[in-house]
């Protein structure tokens, strides 16, 4: 279906509406390396002019991906709502957004119409959305989840605790892991980056922490982000395995490449219930996610990175998450290209995330090659704090030694806290005013005979 | 692909006003118990992110001295070949990864001349890749040991390609050109933090266009806090002599390779 616009003295034609998504998404560098980019900086606006008349039924009626070539096109439209769908099926794409901005539109009235979302409904009001709107209608969304504390409540901000090391060195991990703790971190979840991945491993992994959650009685739940069918081998012989990860993405044949599919990751999360840990919740799913990971697969169908962005979180929300994190800089300067497009691709991945439904945090991160620094970071940590994201990395000094990349620092949180008023999750506040970690919102002086510090000593 | 690497020795230095816990970076090089103002990093901690991520950059955005590599290869006698990729320039080569995967036209006929009549055992590349330091202060130092040791067992080695803003696979294009049955590419890894210097050596068995990274071998992490260039040489010249005696490389080598695994610690 193709679509036409002239502006002034010049016209402008899409031939498909993924490509018309593409060019009306704000400029990356990923989108320019798969050549589906808008040409000039007008053809953009354009699209986006054209996009915002698009009538939000279109996208059911003319699948980006065709039905019968993917899975995930299939999931998105097998599971559409069409009688929830009704009440904004006469909404245009422009419409939608006002409709989102309106006084009227509450985080409970977004929710009554989830339902009747698809990711590419989404992905289009999000690209013609400026970050400012991005920021305030996922302000409106509070998506609350839990295991054995209680993450997303309103005025809460949560952290993973990630205490990696480029060898899995036990002790060096468990050094980690307490420096995290001692700066009141690790509210979302304990979870390790294995340098190996391997059943042994993350076994050995799964001990060290389910013995510190255990003895210290810390309200939180551990992760070893291997592969699911590790995770679903550790099961299988008995490791205290608390939720199950997987990176994720938008399509069939890139999640392929992954080495997985939506009946894996349907048998992981059967099997990780079955052990039935939680204690406040029983959401045992953590997703990882991250702009141009479908054309990295080289199965992007030609749709930009930000729509295939989308489509992952139908697979997310298809298994019941307590986290879902985008990776936003992780994958460099090829798609994304600096602080800017990096700032951008993470309130749109947040805003998309929430209004699908989704326990969003964001790894607010970059690459050494990548045209951004600190200052960057504060900037996308500081607007993600305000559109209300559920959680953040927590790596300690920003400086992750095995993944050789930079993320947000423990320190982080507490700024982010300060600045917005925000608190860990109820049951681990109240632990961590036991500890003698934190006392009246503040992190107190650890005395040396505090008893984590007494567990370093091995 | 198969990874190598070394894990570099936990040094235990204090920042200025540290947690009680700071005895524990013993175990690990991670930056923990750095203290704290408020909730937020002191002033000396904050510095000494900047001061390595300034390094970082610098690794990133330092330009090719290919002269001075040139020159050390020459003084220990080997030859080179200079090519260049189809990247532009540094950001043409950040952004287009399939233009470091390319060769320029000219390289192409430059080295079309260069086919002889006696098929290389091994084509050696060097690159900056992201690290330029990097190609500079370690690949001469990988390949002298290397390149002597393989000739003496009989390996016929061809001029070493000099190639700034390459990517891994552009030697696949370098090795079927030249009929090699190995290409050794090395070139700058993406710099860490703490290791803006970090040499990263990958080797193709039979290389050519259908070859993709789970074909190749590779021994990372090679500087001096890392693995060693010395060491370095002897461990490609092991898993090259392994891969040619087996007829393996990429994934398949490292289920016959016991030294492969990393060092449980």
């Amino acid at each position: 279906m193709p679509y036409s616009i002239t502006l002034g003295r010049s016209s402008h034609h899409f031939e498909t509406l993924g490509r018309l998504m593409a060019c009306a998404t704000p400029l990356r560098s990923g989108d320019v390396l798969a050549g589906v980019a808008a040409a000039s900086a007008e053809e953009r606006v354009a699209a986006q002019f054209l996009l915002a008349e698009v009538p939000l039924e279109d996208f059911l009626n003319h699948p980006l991906i065709p039905y019968e070539d993917d899975e995930v096109t299939r999931l998105i439209l097998d599971s559409h709502d069409a009688s929830t769908f009704r009440s904004i099926s006469d909404l245009s794409v422009g419409e939608f957004r006002n409709w989102l901005l309106d006084y009227e539109t509450t985080g409970e009235t977004i929710a009554a119409i989830r339902a009747g979302l698809t990711p590419e409904m989404v992905a289009a009001v999000s690209k013609i959305m400026g970050n400012q709107d991005l920021v305030l209608v996922a302000s409106k969304i509070r998506v609350v989840t839990a295991f054995r504390s209680t993450i997303g409540l309103p005025g809460c901000l949560s952290v993973r605790l990630q205490p990696n090391h480029p060898t899995d060195d036990i002790h060096g991990i468990a050094a980690s892991t307490l420096d995290g703790l001692l700066y009141g971190c690790g509210d979302a979840v304990i979870g390790i980056n294995p340098a190996t991945d391997s059943v042994p491993a993350m076994d050995r992994l799964l001990h060290l922490m389910d013995d510190l959650i255990r003895k210290y009685e810390i309200p939180t739940q551990s992760c070893v982000l291997a592969h699911v069918t590790t995770a679903l081998r550790c099961i299988e012989m008995g490791s205290p395995v608390d939720l199950v990860f997987q990176s994720i993405t938008g399509t069939e044949a890139a999640n392929k490449t992954f080495g997985i599919n939506l009946g894996i990751l349907a048998e992981a999360r059967a099997a990780a219930l079955s052990l039935d840990r939680g204690t406040v919740g029983k959401q045992v799913m953590y997703f990882e996610t991250g702009q141009g990971s479908c054309l990295s697969a080289d199965a992007n169908h030609g749709l930009d990175q930000q729509t295939c962005e989308a489509r992952a979180y139908a697979v997310a929300r298809a298994f019941d998450p307590l986290l879902v994190n985008t990776v936003v800089g992780f994958i460099g300067p090829e798609y994304l290209y600096d602080g800017k497009q990096i700032i951008r691709a993470g309130l749109e991945d947040h805003f998309c995330g929430k209004m699908l439904g989704l326990p969003m945090g964001c790894d607010v991160c970059y690459t050494n090659h990548a045209e951004a620094d600190q200052d960057d970071m504060d900037t996308l940590l500081t607007l993600l704090g305000v559109a209300g994201c559920n959680f953040i990395m927590g790596v300690p000094g920003s400086d992750d030694i095995m993944l050789g990349y930079q993320s947000s620092s423990f320190h982080d949180s507490h700024y982010l806290r300060q600045v917005l008023g925000l608190k860990p999750a109820p049951e681990f506040a109240e632990w961590l005013e036991k500890m003698r970690i934190t006392g009246q919102g503040r992190l107190l002086p650890v005395e040396p005979k505090n008893p984590l510090l007494a567990h370093g000593k091995i | 692909m198969e990874r190598f690497e070394i894990q570099q020795p936990a040094e235990l230095l204090l920042p200025e006003a540290p947690d009680p816990w700071a005895y524990l970076r013993r175990f690990t090089t991670a930056r923990i118990a750095i203290g704290r103002s408020g909730g937020s990093q002191r002033t000396s901690s904050l510095l000494d992110f900047r001061l390595s991520h300034a390094r970082a950059r610098d690794a990133v955005m330092t330009d090719f001295d290919v002269a001075e590599l040139d020159d050390l290869l020459k003084n220990a006698a080997l030859e080179t070949i200079h090519l260049a990729s189809a990247a532009q320039d540094r950001r043409d080569y950040l952004l287009r990864p399939d233009h470091g995967r390319t060769l320029a036209e000219s390289s192409r006929e430059l080295l079309s001349s260069h086919v002889g009549a006696a098929l290389p055992d091994l084509v050696p590349i060097v690159s900056d890749g992201l690290s330029a330091v990097a190609a500079v202060r370690h690949a001469a130092a990988v390949l002298v040991p290397l390149l002597a040791s393989l000739k003496a067992s009989g390996w016929h080695i061809s001029p070493v390609m000099i190639v700034p803003f390459a990517r891994v696979k552009l030697q696949d294009e370098i090795g079927a050109a030249l009929g090699a049955r190995f290409t050794l590419m090395l070139l700058g890894e993406r710099p860490g933090l703490g290791a803006p210097d970090s040499l990263g050596a990958y080797f193709t068995h039979s290389p050519g266009p259908d070859k993709s990274d789970a074909d190749r071998n590779c021994v990372s992490n090679i500087r001096k806090e890392g693995l060693e260039p010395a060491l370095a040489a002897r461990k490609i010249e092991w898993l090259l002599k392994e891969s040619a005696h087996s007829g393996l490389s990429g994934v398949e080598l490292k289920d016959s390779e016991p030294t492969s695994r990393l060092p449980d610690t």
